[in-house]
């Protein structure tokens, strides 16, 4: 028995969000974790895999990767799930594996769930518990399969490395030609922000501020907690702030440990993009903001005299 | 152009979800089609317009799910098939479009990025897997030029445009087009279009629910006064233990 684990990365770095499926996969304890990396990451930051649990890492460098190319990617995994013969094969949620997940499941013949967000019940069979009803409800489901595939959401184990080296190996698969059909023409990609989805804290404001001239305190409030930025959906439908900075029912779904909500009402659909997030602080000068009632702390004010004063109070402390 | 659209019937985004013995207490809930189903339908509807092109909608569900069909009839699809049988789970709806795709034959399929019941997400991927064609997800943005088509993927961060000849595979989000509302006329016209029911093929399920939980509620706000944004530090110092 053993177990794969996909592993992505960022500007050359692991993302944590990969780390994080390190530690889960170890903690299935169903054998030796062997994980698949793609793309140019450094010899180090791979044999540190280890720290996390993986004994060994198949590093598919092949530069055509890099693009994030999903039937690709789709391709590599499932080899390397037949080359360690796992049973069980993990990756942590982000654009491409939600796109890739699928289809590894049907080349291996698997039983799959996403947006898992607990480690298995395995007392009887191998039941997971999973995000549905769009943030607003969780299922336990059944995974009977031999082989499973199972992505994760973003905390939902810590990852904090321990002490091992995993060995690295080069690992490539025989790619079919329809493995490349799509071609990348062209990316864009905001430079030095904190992703979203990867944030352990977020900053995120909505129709209150009135403007997309506004958002510099939202942004100076974010570089102080080392926050990503965020925002609601009417703020990106106005193109004040970025489509993929919209979080809720039809935008990203996040679950960092502090989310803190400026000028937001709190709308159903707003919340189920969030309700998960650990701890969440609400600014809002509307004492009846239906957002309270899902908020740990709150504050009513006015936007444009609170959040100054709480990046002033933040900096005594961080 | 001859175009699948894949549609969920699905709670109203409004929805309190309730349990009772243990599934959706269906209770006072409107049904609607799933709101990233319905962006790509709308731009399912341009395409089809510009390339004088059809249109056809399908579900996989039992005849609960007619008046959703009927709605996206009126919004403008040409015809509908309805696959008669529970969506037991993304294998079997996956394996019902698969059958359908391969019988009739179409330049794309288009679905929403997932479903806004079970979100698995994972449709589009299988049944690009299984036709061997590409399928493209989040995808925000759709163009044609003859039979190459450019489309645009939400990432992390930003977005990336790819190209791609038919036929593919694509889960919509926002913004590849406006939500579409139907109108009398449409409405009208929706009633005589076909909407064929056709039996489902044997699959057998990879996944099995078990039971449905609601979250942990939460203990209840703790406010803050305005002016003392210091003891707002110090509690998520030093209570929520999140700086
Ligand atoms: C199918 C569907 C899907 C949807 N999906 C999403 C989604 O994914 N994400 C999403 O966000 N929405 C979504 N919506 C929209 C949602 O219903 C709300 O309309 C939206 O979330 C409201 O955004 P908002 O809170 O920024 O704006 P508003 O509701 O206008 O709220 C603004 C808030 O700011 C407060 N305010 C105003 N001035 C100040 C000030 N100076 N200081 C402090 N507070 C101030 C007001 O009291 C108010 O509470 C969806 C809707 C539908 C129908």
């Amino acid at each position: 028995m053993s177990v794969l684990v996909f592993v992505e990365s960022d500007n050359g770095s692991i993302k944590s969000s990969s780390h994080e499926a390190v530690v889960y996969a170890k903690e299935l304890g169903a054998g030796e974790v062997t994980a698949v990396a793609v793309g140019s990451i450094s010899a180090d930051e791979l044999a540190d895999l280890g720290k996390y649990g993986a004994a060994k890492v198949l590093h598919a460098a092949d530069e055509k990767l890099n693009d994030n190319v999903i039937m690709a990617t789709a391709t590599i995994i499932a080899a390397a799930a037949s080359q360690t013969d796992a049973s069980i094969v993990v990756m942590a949620r982000s654009s491409l594996v939600d796109a890739v997940a699928a289809r590894v499941a049907i080349k291996t013949g698997a039983s799959v769930a996403t947006n898992v967000v607990a480690l298995p019940d395995t007392s009887a069979g191998f039941v997971v518990k999973r995000g549905v009803y769009t943030g607003k409800a969780f299922a336990n489901v059944s995974l009977p399969g031999a082989k499973k595939v199972i992505t994760i959401a973003k905390n939902t184990v810590a990852a904090e490395p321990g002490e091992g080296t995993a060995s690295v190996e080069v690992f490539s698969a025989d790619f079919g030609e329809k493995d490349f059909a799509t071609a990348r023409k062209d990316v864009k990609k905001a430079e030095g922000d904190i992703l979203l989805p990867e944030a352990d804290r977020v900053v995120s404001a909505g129709r209150g501020l009135k403007g997309p001239e506004n958002w510099g305190m939202i942004e100076d409030l974010a570089k102080t907690l080392g926050a990503a930025t965020a925002c609601s959906k009417p703020v990106s439908d106005m193109e004040w702030r970025p489509h993929h900075e919209h979080v809720g029912q039809t935008g990203i779904k996040i679950s960092p440990t502090l989310y803190i909500a400026v000028g937001i009402s709190g709308a159903i659909q707003h919340l189920a993009g969030v309700n998960s997030s650990k701890v969440i602080v609400v600014v809002n000068k509307d004492p009846e903001a239906p957002f309270f009632k899902a908020a740990d702390y709150g504050v009513v004010g006015d936007a444009f005299d609170v959040i100054p004063r709480l990046n002033e109070a933040l900096k005594k402390v961080l | 152009m001859k175009i699948l659209v894949c549609i969920s019937h699905v709670p109203d985004t409004t929805t309190k979800i309730k349990f009772k013995d243990n599934k959706l207490d269906e209770d006072g809930v409107s049904f609607i089609i799933g709101p990233y189903d319905d962006y790509a339908l709308a731009r399912a509807i341009e395409i089809k317009t510009d390339t004088n092109g059809t249109v056809t909608v399908l579900n996989v569900g039992t005849a609960v799910t007619e008046p959703t069909l009927r709605k996206a009839l009126a919004i403008g699809a040409d015809d509908a098939i309805r696959v008669d049988a529970e969506p037991t789970d993304a294998l079997f709806v996956a394996e019902q479009i698969t059958a359908i795709a391969k019988e009739n034959g179409y330049d794309m399929i288009l679905m929403g990025r997932e479903s806004s019941d079970f979100n698995g997400g994972l449709v589009h991927g299988m049944v690009g897997e299984m036709l061997g064609w590409p399928s493209i997800a989040p995808c925000m943005k759709l163009d044609l030029d003859g039979t190459t088509a450019t489309l645009a993927r939400e990432i992390e961060g930003g977005k990336e445009t790819l190209e791609v000849s038919l036929p593919f595979v694509a889960g919509c989000q926002e913004p590849i087009a406006e939500w579409k509302i139907p109108n009398m006329r449409g409405i009208m016209m929706a009633r005589k279009k076909p909407l064929n029911v056709v039996q489902p093929v044997g699959v057998d399920n990879v996944t099995e629910y078990k039971s449905f939980e609601l979250p942990a509620e939460k203990a209840g706000c703790k406010l803050v006064d305005a002016d003392n944004l210091d003891e707002l530090v110090s509690l998520l110092k030093n209570e929520a233990k999140v700086l």
